[in-house]
């Protein structure tokens, strides 16, 4: 049975104050809040088996190789996918979409093009970028509508047998709207193009299937699923995997070096080069245990509760506008007319209350809808009404401070 | 006046509140006054960087004064750099490059600013600074 106040007892931070004010912790799309167990893990970590792992013969590098590799296996279980060495171990969202786009250099060639949508975060639409600029391929950018959501005509249309690759976000981190992936992937691949999907804001509320997504490269980070941050994974297809070239060269991703010639590793080590997060890596795997012990169910009921709450109040708020009002996670991206989203912001931090304001990495979107930004209030399964109470009544305060 | 009387001025104004809101009330009231800056000199050039709101600083030179006009589309921000238009402007470069800074601590906004946003302060106060020295050059 879920019982929320359990839960945030879990949560040590959840308890403090700032400003003089208990927390009311709403920034959880910059990233989640770490339970005790996660925080223990990563001091039992450093305090019994610190080693490096894959190396050593001796018993510590053994048992933090081992912890290490069933950390990976729970990822694999947890996401479902066909071969343990199909997940690899990143230092993030970021790190993975990097690490794609760059391997995509050896693919794509010029005339070719790579479609990103117009709902990402600058971290899925840079790298391609970069990967255009560097083989004079062309960036395709899928619209969206004033709802937020993709237009699918369009990308349908887009969609040709020059698209080499499509990479899209599960869910958008600015509005919390989820992409109809699904119609997606099979569209790319009908099209012959691979697609990566950028799960870094849907992980919080849902378990992936890579296997019945049937996605080729899957990415998320561990920090906003209540992991440490510095770790994440990228899930490829074992096929996509072989055919993409390392990213980076070091220890690890070898299997024999001489002065003329290297040859690599097997997956997933030819892209873990270098000593990995290994804490992170190891603890990563408590977190997704944990979270399944709550249990994705009971997630996401409670965050269907607090968007709806959340989404009545602040609706009764005057000259409240709210972005993104198709299917979506428990965000609110909102503006109050006249008012800068950084002035609420500031104001409403002094109450207590921690939310993101700005572009939130996603300036094409802000653009879209002409505003420099906006206060996004993203919830997580710890949260509360009561909170979302304290949370209005400090906009109202802050809206009453400014007008 | 000089700077520093002025500076003096803001920080007596500032210690008759005592609580936090009151303190940022009057910051949002000092930016509704600031006079507004001319839409011509609302340029990319007169941008100032670090700032999570936009910032627009102009200065003119005016009898061997320098005149600062500014603005911000967020109102904290526009209190905050009114504060600083009011101990600056009017002022020769060099008193405005003499000048100390420290009255913004005193007054609690640098505390009462996240890291984020006490850069943006930073960064005002730099661009008022370089403003001085550029015109200094160029006596």
């Amino acid at each position: 049975m879920f019982d929320v106040q359990k839960i945030r007892a879990q949560f040590p931070i959840l308890s403090q104050t700032v400003n003089g004010k208990p927390l009311v912790y709403f920034d959880n799309g910059a990233t989640s809040q770490k339970p005790k167990v996660v925080i223990d893990a990563i001091e039992k970590y450093y305090q019994e088996i610190n080693a490096n792992i894959h190396r050593g013969v001796h018993t510590l590098s053994q048992l933090a190789t081992d912890a290490y590799e069933i950390s990976r296996a729970k990822i694999q279980d947890h996401i479902n996918a066909e071969h343990l060495h199909e997940v690899i171990f990143t230092s993030g969202t970021t790190h993975g979409i990097n690490l794609v786009a760059n391997g995509f250099a050896s693919i794509v060639t010029k005339g070719d093009e790579v479609m990103v949508s117009a709902l990402e975060h600058h971290s899925n639409i840079v790298p391609w970028q970069m990967l255009c600029e560097r083989t004079g391929a062309k960036l395709v950018v899928i619209p969206m509508d004033e709802n937020g959501e993709l237009i699918l005509s369009e990308f349908d249309r887009l969609l040709s047998d020059k698209t080499r690759i499509v990479a899209v976000n599960h869910i958008s981190n600015a509005l919390g709207i989820i992409n109809p992936i699904r119609y997606m992937i099979d569209k790319a691949h009908q099209a012959g193009a691979a697609i990566l999907i950028d799960g870094a804001q849907a992980t919080p509320h849902l378990k992936p299937d890579v296997q019945a997504l049937d996605c080729d490269f899957y990415v998320f980070s561990g920090h906003k699923i209540c992991g440490p941050t510095g770790v994440g994974i990228l899930y490829g297809k074992e096929a996509w995997l072989n055919k993409l070239p390392p990213y980076q060269g070091g220890g690890e991703m070898i299997k024999e070096v001489t002065f003329e010639k290297t040859t690599y590793a097997e997956l997933p080590h030819k892209f873990e080069a270098g000593t990995p997060n290994i804490a992170g890596g190891i603890v990563l795997g408590t977190a997704i245990d944990f979270l399944n012990e709550v249990g994705f169910d009971a997630i996401q009921k409670q965050e269907k509760e607090l968007l709806q709450y959340g989404t009545a109040k602040l609706s009764e708020i005057e000259g409240l506008t709210i972005y993104g009002t198709g299917e979506k996670t428990s965000v609110i991206s909102f503006n109050i007319e006249g008012i800068h989203p950084y002035d609420i912001g500031t104001i409403v931090d002094k109450l207590g209350v921690a939310v993101r304001t700005g572009h939130h990495c996603a300036q094409p979107i802000m653009n879209y809808f002409n505003i420099p930004g906006t206060i996004r209030a993203s919830f997580a399964f710890y949260n509360t009404k009561e909170e979302i109470d304290i949370f209005v009544e400090a906009v109202q305060k802050a809206k009453m401070m400014l007008s | 006046m000089t700077i520093k009387e002025i500076q003096e001025e803001i920080v007596d104004e500032f210690s008759m509140f005592e609580d936090w809101d009151e303190r940022f009330q009057y910051v949002i009231d000092l930016g509704k006054g600031l006079p507004l800056i001319e839409e011509k000199y609302k340029t990319e050039e007169n941008t100032i960087k670090g700032c999570q709101s936009k910032v627009w600083v102009h200065a003119e030179q005016k009898d061997g004064k320098i005149i600062f006009t500014a603005d911000s589309d967020a109102i904290i921000t526009k209190g905050i750099i009114a504060v600083l238009v009011r101990a600056f402007s009017n002022h020769s470069p060099a008193e405005i490059l003499e000048a100390d800074t420290q009255f913004i601590d005193e007054i609690g906004l640098k505390d009462h600013l996240s890291p984020t946003r006490a850069n943006g302060l930073v960064s005002m106060i730099k661009q008022i600074k370089m403003y001085a020295l550029a015109f200094q050059a160029k006596q």
